[in-house]
């Protein structure tokens, strides 16, 4: 393992930001930190870079105790949300930093300085300070910064936070590239899931200073631990007593042979690029709230959906489902085991 | 396009027509000269504005200052240059620069440090120091010599005299010179990213490393215009030192005393060979701490 962080606890007085995490980031792997804003997620990041201390708990990396150990002799390279840059040096001499630090010859970092602007494909702007860069060139010259030091890890803090959401993707893509060019192990922090469940390897969910679930992007998302993980890795709608994704649901217009369908009238039919979203209202009283379902148009077309359509519901054998009233409490313990399957 | 272009922009110049080539290269240069200097033209809103800040600037500083220059000049080399060389006014002008650039000097590594203190640290009475900071500003001068003269002068409650010596001097520019690079240094401190500090951290460097090669170039323009203010303020100071310097001619007479005295002999000219001398050097100083401060601003 390369990062261990036990019983990490950090309160900033009366707001528990970390409440007695314990996470283990796999060497080599690209992990992401994911929960909502002010979850937690950055505190543990800059617990492990030692921008922050911890009031309690242990932090290792690659082995060592790092718990005491200032930022300076931690050897992690750090991205920020807001790029960071040096704006007094040239883009060249903002890499060289970490390097010039460390008393390499002048030969040497010269040498490594292109190599890695090669990488960011930052070489023909060298010479330009960072305001005559863009957002996104900017936080690719802070990642050659951050990579300048061969760092044992590599952490970044919402490291796309800042960026439009065309530059956005093509950085998060990137990103995906350059860690399996350079597999240095990386953890980074977001709040965006879908930026989490493309690019990592791995997703820690965490919420209210509490890690929920630890797990592969499509664990995560096929097997959720509760209801907190299920909504927030993408859509989920209540169909009577389970949780289950909008675009699972099977939905008929005529009446249906079988058992399991809930009746109901559609309530709303709206067209979304190429989905068709469709309220349901079910006529069991006991569910006052729509159902959500989404489908493709190529699949609403036969069924004639139209505002007061009667329509039947269920949820088809094998698609994800999560029991209301699971918390994270009484689910499974993250990262002990095999998750438990909700599924019927 | 100016006439002055002997070629048509597209055709190309005959190979031997040197001097057609010349002057479209001499045009070229006029016209990026003049986008450089202009821009482009005023708007309305924007030349009315300019004109009132310059008639505003003219009215306050230009002319009197262009008026003691006149009379500098008006009155001769030989006059201005037999004025600054006596042994009295070359003494009072010597005095009155070498103690503006110790008291600056001290005032940067002070004000920063004290900015310092009020930006990144939280104790009891801050807020009172903020507001005490300001008083050299508000204080008459000659009551600031005063509150000197009776706390360090002959009968001083501290026990500390040192009325009639170069010290009072240094002392009085170091009082009303105190708030100009902690007021100058304070916001730009304010208002750096804590993140650049902890990047450097994570790259390695020390809380030394990190104030000399990543803090102090942020700071350096605003130290550099705390420090010419401190300079021009302390070099013209009269009223704060007047009373504890004692104006010994030779020893403890200032610049600014001496324009005084020679304003009371009637001798308009010498006074003013002398503010144009203290013009002057002012001005050196301010062109001198530019150019240090771009240097430091970017070398990091």
């Amino acid at each position: 393992m390369s990062i261990e962080a036990r019983n990490v606890s950090k309160r900033f007085g009366d707001f528990v930001a970390l409440d007695d995490v314990s996470v283990s980031i796999p060497t080599g792997r690209l992990t992401a930190l994911l929960g909502p804003s002010g979850g937690g997620k950055s505190t543990l990041l800059r617990i492990i870079a030692g921008l922050e201390t911890a009031d309690s708990g242990s932090v290792h990396i690659a082995g060592d105790d790092a718990t005491s150990l200032p930022p300076q002799r931690r050897n992690v390279g750090f991205v920020f949300q807001h790029y960071a840059a040096f704006k007094h040096l040239s883009v060249a001499r903002n890499v060289a930093f970490g390097l010039e630090i460390r008393k390499t010859s002048k030969e040497e970092t010269a040498e490594r300085v292109n190599e890695l602007l090669d990488l960011v494909h930052l070489r023909q702007f060298a010479d330009r300070l960072p305001s005559q860069l863009s957002g996104g060139q900017r936080q690719r010259m802070a990642l050659a910064r951050a990579l300048a030091v061969q760092p044992r890890v590599l952490l970044l803090d919402e490291p796309f936070g800042a960026l439009d959401a065309k530059v956005r993707k093509e950085l998060r893509d990137w990103l995906r590239r350059l860690h399996d060019e350079i597999p240095v192990t990386t953890v980074f922090v977001t709040h965006d899931q879908e930026e989490a469940l493309e690019v990592a390897d791995d997703i820690v969910v965490i919420n209210e200073g509490r890690v929920e679930q630890i797990g592969s992007p499509s664990a995560l998302y096929d097997q959720p631990a509760n209801e907190f993980v299920m909504g927030f890795l993408g859509p989920a709608t209540r169909l009577g007593s389970e949780l289950v994704r909008p675009h699972d649901i099977h939905i008929v217009s005529d009446l249906p042979p079988e058992e399991g369908f809930y009746p109901g009238v559609v309530a709303r039919a709206a067209r979304v690029g190429y989905e068709v979203r469709v309220d349901v209202i079910l006529d069991d009283s006991l569910q006052s709230s729509p159902v959500h379902v989404t489908m493709s148009r190529a699949e609403a077309h036969p069924l004639k959906l139209d505002v007061g359509s009667r329509v039947w519901l269920r949820k088809p054998a094998g698609a994800t489902a999560l029991p209301l009233g699971v918390d994270a409490a009484n689910a499974p313990h993250p990262g002990a085991g095999p998750i438990a399957h909700y599924t019927i | 396009m100016p006439t002055m272009t002997s070629t048509p922009p597209n055709t190309p110049p005959a190979p031997n027509n040197h001097a057609s080539q010349r002057s479209q290269r001499q045009t070229q240069r006029r016209i990026r000269r003049a986008a450089r200097a202009t821009g482009r033209p005023l708007t309305r809103s924007s030349s009315v504005g300019l004109g009132i800040a310059m008639i505003w600037f003219s009215a306050l500083a230009l002319l009197p200052l262009s008026a003691i220059v006149l009379t500098t000049v008006e009155n001769g080399w030989e006059k201005f240059w037999g004025t600054i060389t006596a042994p009295q006014t070359l003494a009072a002008l010597t005095l009155t620069t070498s103690t503006a650039l110790l008291v600056t000097a001290f005032n940067v590594v002070m004000g920063t440090a004290i900015a310092w203190v009020l930006v990144r640290d939280k104790f009891f009475g801050k807020r009172l120091l903020e507001v005490v900071i300001d008083i050299p500003f508000a204080l008459p001068t000659i009551v600031a010599g005063l509150v000197l003269l009776s706390l360090y002068g002959p009968g001083s409650p501290l026990g500390v005299n040192i009325a009639n010596t170069r010290i009072a001097v240094g002392l009085a520019f170091l009082f009303v010179t105190l708030p100009f690079v902690v007021r100058t240094v304070q916001p730009v401190l304010a208002d750096l990213d804590k993140d650049v500090e902890e990047a450097a951290a994570s790259l390695g460097a020390s809380r030394a490393t990190i104030f000399r090669r990543i803090i102090l170039p942020s700071l350096a323009p605003a130290m550099t215009a705390g420090a010419a203010l401190s300079f021009a303020r302390g070099i013209s100071e009269y009223g704060a030192l007047v009373l504890l310097s004692g104006n010994l001619p030779m020893n403890t007479e200032v610049g600014s005393v001496r324009i005084l005295s020679y304003l009371e002999n009637g001798d308009n000219a010498a006074a003013a060979a002398v503010a144009t001398m203290l013009l002057m050097v002012s001005l050196a100083v301010i062109v001198a701490l530019d150019l240090v401060q771009r240097r430091v601003a970017r070398r990091g």
